[in-house]
């Protein structure tokens, strides 16, 4: 890991009234990383993805994106740079087929200038190229998935409708937030390959997970979240290592053998 | 009876054509498409139709127009209020804005009608969107309040300052050259509006707006600016109010305070929840039901209001869906008692 990282946290804080939901988080994202960010609940994982992504308003720190100061940005200028997020509590248009989801992001000044994920340049109509793009991420175009309602569509299928959103823009960077929450084993054992897909392809990837054990095996660093400070920061080896990590976060040996 | 009914249940069923998805049509026959255009061509030819049948009636015709102002004015609200999700008690600013910068661009610049129109209806819009814009952060009924106290305060200020005229108002504009040019020029746009509205809330763009209105976060995190849907939203709503209030200052030849009036912001909402919430054609059929109940009202003094809220209360207890929504599903399904 050299040079200047794609994307740079530096001392974050937060405060809600009187949680601390951050205090002074530090997080460098190189090119190509597959981040993992875990933390017991409430230990302020969305809070720090909402504080990059510009959804909400930093206390202090600074966060930087390509060498530019994008602190307190409107998450719309972020997300237009191609730093992404999907939504943990999810959030599609229930009302709309799954592929007129896509729409939205597609109708976006970002998706115009890059042509929405590979059309390369200039844009079909969108409709077909938002077909395309969640035929791509698993909506089996033969089984008319694409074309149902998304309130119809179970959990797994929501998760990925997410991540389409993000990918409709073309980004240079995915922030997942818990897209493996909630799946069946089928579900999940699906996912894990889409996401080395989408490494491959040369996205970068930061993904805030309770899954351990499918995180682990694609992050090639783990950072911990305890009680909104960072405490730890490596390998998933190295992290699991720490005693900090054992105490704050598994407390239970039943989790531990689980991992 | 009451026995029989219990094992009984309605059961829907659409009719008339064979493929009917949401907005495709795969038509077929003549039969068909007579099905398809005939509530449209009732609609067009009804209004197309109403100066002809009132000739013998120029009181009725004037109120024709004053269907189309308020119409216009419904068309706004209903596609701001459930297509962009803002709630707009602003139909007495676009219309006071309206009429006064036509009449200014009429009296002091001596410009005809052909074009203070137009232009009072863009650079109004243009103003009111401005005006509007630091309330658009705003929800719900905060933006409703917000926005309805525009209208109020505009003829206060006029007053206090004594500009435009003061209380008197801009008097001796120049009127259109002929009632049949009012009658159509007003209905003309409000059937321009109600279609390319209705036309463009199913484009893509109109999915971004309903995104703005259910979803806004989700929008944000696809790279869109809600403030400038929201504005564009306002302006579009604007330019409807505004064209509507240039016109009326060239009905009645006059700009007056009473054009920022109250009547200009509530009207459109009853009409709404009358016609039909998120048809667009609802606001109108609204209209054409309340503008004139109200006229013939208007020697009740402000008891129109209680009437009003009769009917109102009448529509939300027993009709909440509204005319439009409830007579589109009689059209399109027939209904049929099934035993169970
Ligand atoms: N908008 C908010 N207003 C007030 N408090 C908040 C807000 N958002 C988060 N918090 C608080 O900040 C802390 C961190 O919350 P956060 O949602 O970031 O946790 P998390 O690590 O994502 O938890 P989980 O694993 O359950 O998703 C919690 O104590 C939470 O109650
Ligand atoms: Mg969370």
């Amino acid at each position: 890991m050299s040079g200047e990282p794609l994307l740079r946290v530096e001392g974050v804080s937060k405060a809600f009234g009187g949680v601390l939901a951050l205090s002074a988080v530090d997080l460098d994202v190189h090119t190509g990383d597959i981040v993992g960010i875990i933390g017991p609940n409430g230990s302020g994982k969305t809070t720090l993805v909402n504080a990059i992504t510009g959804f909400i308003k930093v206390d202090h720190g600074r966060v930087s994106f390509k060498g530019h100061d994008i602190t307190n940005w409107k998450p719309h200028k972020i997300a237009d740079m191609g730093l992404t997020r999907t939504f943990q509590v999810m959030r599609p248009y229930y009302s709309l087929p799954a592929f007129k989801n896509l729409i939205v992001p597609l109708f976006s000044r970002r998706a115009r200038r890059t042509g929405g994920w590979r059309g390369g340049g200039k844009m079909g109509s969108r409709d077909t190229v938002a077909v395309d793009i969640l035929e791509e991420i698993g909506f089996e175009r033969d089984s008319y998935v694409p074309y149902k309602v998304a309130s119809s569509l179970p959990t797994g299928y929501l998760k990925r409708l997410e991540l389409a959103r993000c990918l409709a823009l073309r980004p240079e960077v995915v922030i997942c937030d818990e897209v493996f929450s909630g799946l069946s084993m089928s579900e999940m054992a699906s996912m894990v390959p889409l996401i080395e897909k989408l490494q491959m392809e040369g996205i970068t990837l930061i993904m805030v997970e309770h899954r351990l054990r499918e995180l682990f095996r694609l992050a090639n660093r783990v950072v911990v979240l305890n009680f909104g400070c960072k405490i730890a920061e490596g390998t998933a080896e190295e992290v699991m290592a720490y005693k900090e990590v054992k105490e704050a976060y598994f407390g239970s040996e039943e989790v531990l053998t689980y991992v | 009876m009451s026995v029989v009914k219990q094992d009984r249940r309605k059961e829907r069923v659409d009719r008339g054509i064979k493929v009917r998805t949401d907005g495709v049509y795969a038509v077929s026959s003549w039969a068909e498409i007579t099905y398809l255009l005939l509530p449209r061509m009732v609609l067009i030819l009804g209004l197309l139709l109403a100066p002809v049948v009132l000739t013998a009636f120029p009181y009725w015709q004037r109120v024709l127009s004053h269907i189309c102002v308020y119409a216009l004015l419904a068309i706004g609200f209903d596609f701001l209020a459930n297509f962009v999700g803002l709630v707009s008690l602003g139909g007495g600013l676009y219309i006071g804005v309206g009429a006064y910068i036509a009449a200014l661009l009429n009296s002091h610049y001596g410009l005809p009608p052909y074009v203070t129109v137009p232009v009072a209806t863009l650079a109004g819009a243009g103003l009111c969107t401005v005006i509007l814009l630091p309330c658009l952060p705003l929800r719900g009924v905060y933006f409703a309040i917000v926005s309805l106290m525009f209208p109020l305060l505009a003829p206060r200020i006029i007053e206090a300052l004594d500009i435009f005229g003061g209380t008197d108002g801009i008097v001796g504009l120049d009127g259109f050259p002929s009632g049949w040019v009012e009658q159509y020029l007003m209905i003309g746009c409000v059937l321009i509006a109600v279609f390319a509205l209705r036309r463009m809330v199913t484009e893509d763009v109109g999915l971004v707006f309903r995104g703005v209105k259910d979803n806004d976060q989700a929008v944000k995190a696809s790279g869109i600016d809600i403030t400038t849907y929201k504005a564009l939203g306002v302006f579009i709503a604007a330019v409807l109010g505004c064209l509507a209030g240039a016109c009326l200052a060239h009905i009645y030849m006059w700009a007056g305070i009473s054009q920022f009036g109250l009547d200009y912001s509530i009207i459109p909402i009853a009409a709404t929840v009358v016609g039909g919430g998120g048809t667009l054609i609802g606001a109108v059929i609204g209209c054409v039901i309340l503008v004139p109940i109200s006229e013939l009202l208007r020697d009740f003094g402000t008891l129109r209001i209680a009437v009003y809220a009769l009917i109102l209360t009448g529509f939300i207890v027993y009709k909440s869906e509204g005319i439009m929504t409830y007579v589109t599903r009689k059209y399109e399904q027939f209904e049929r008692w099934v035993e169970i």
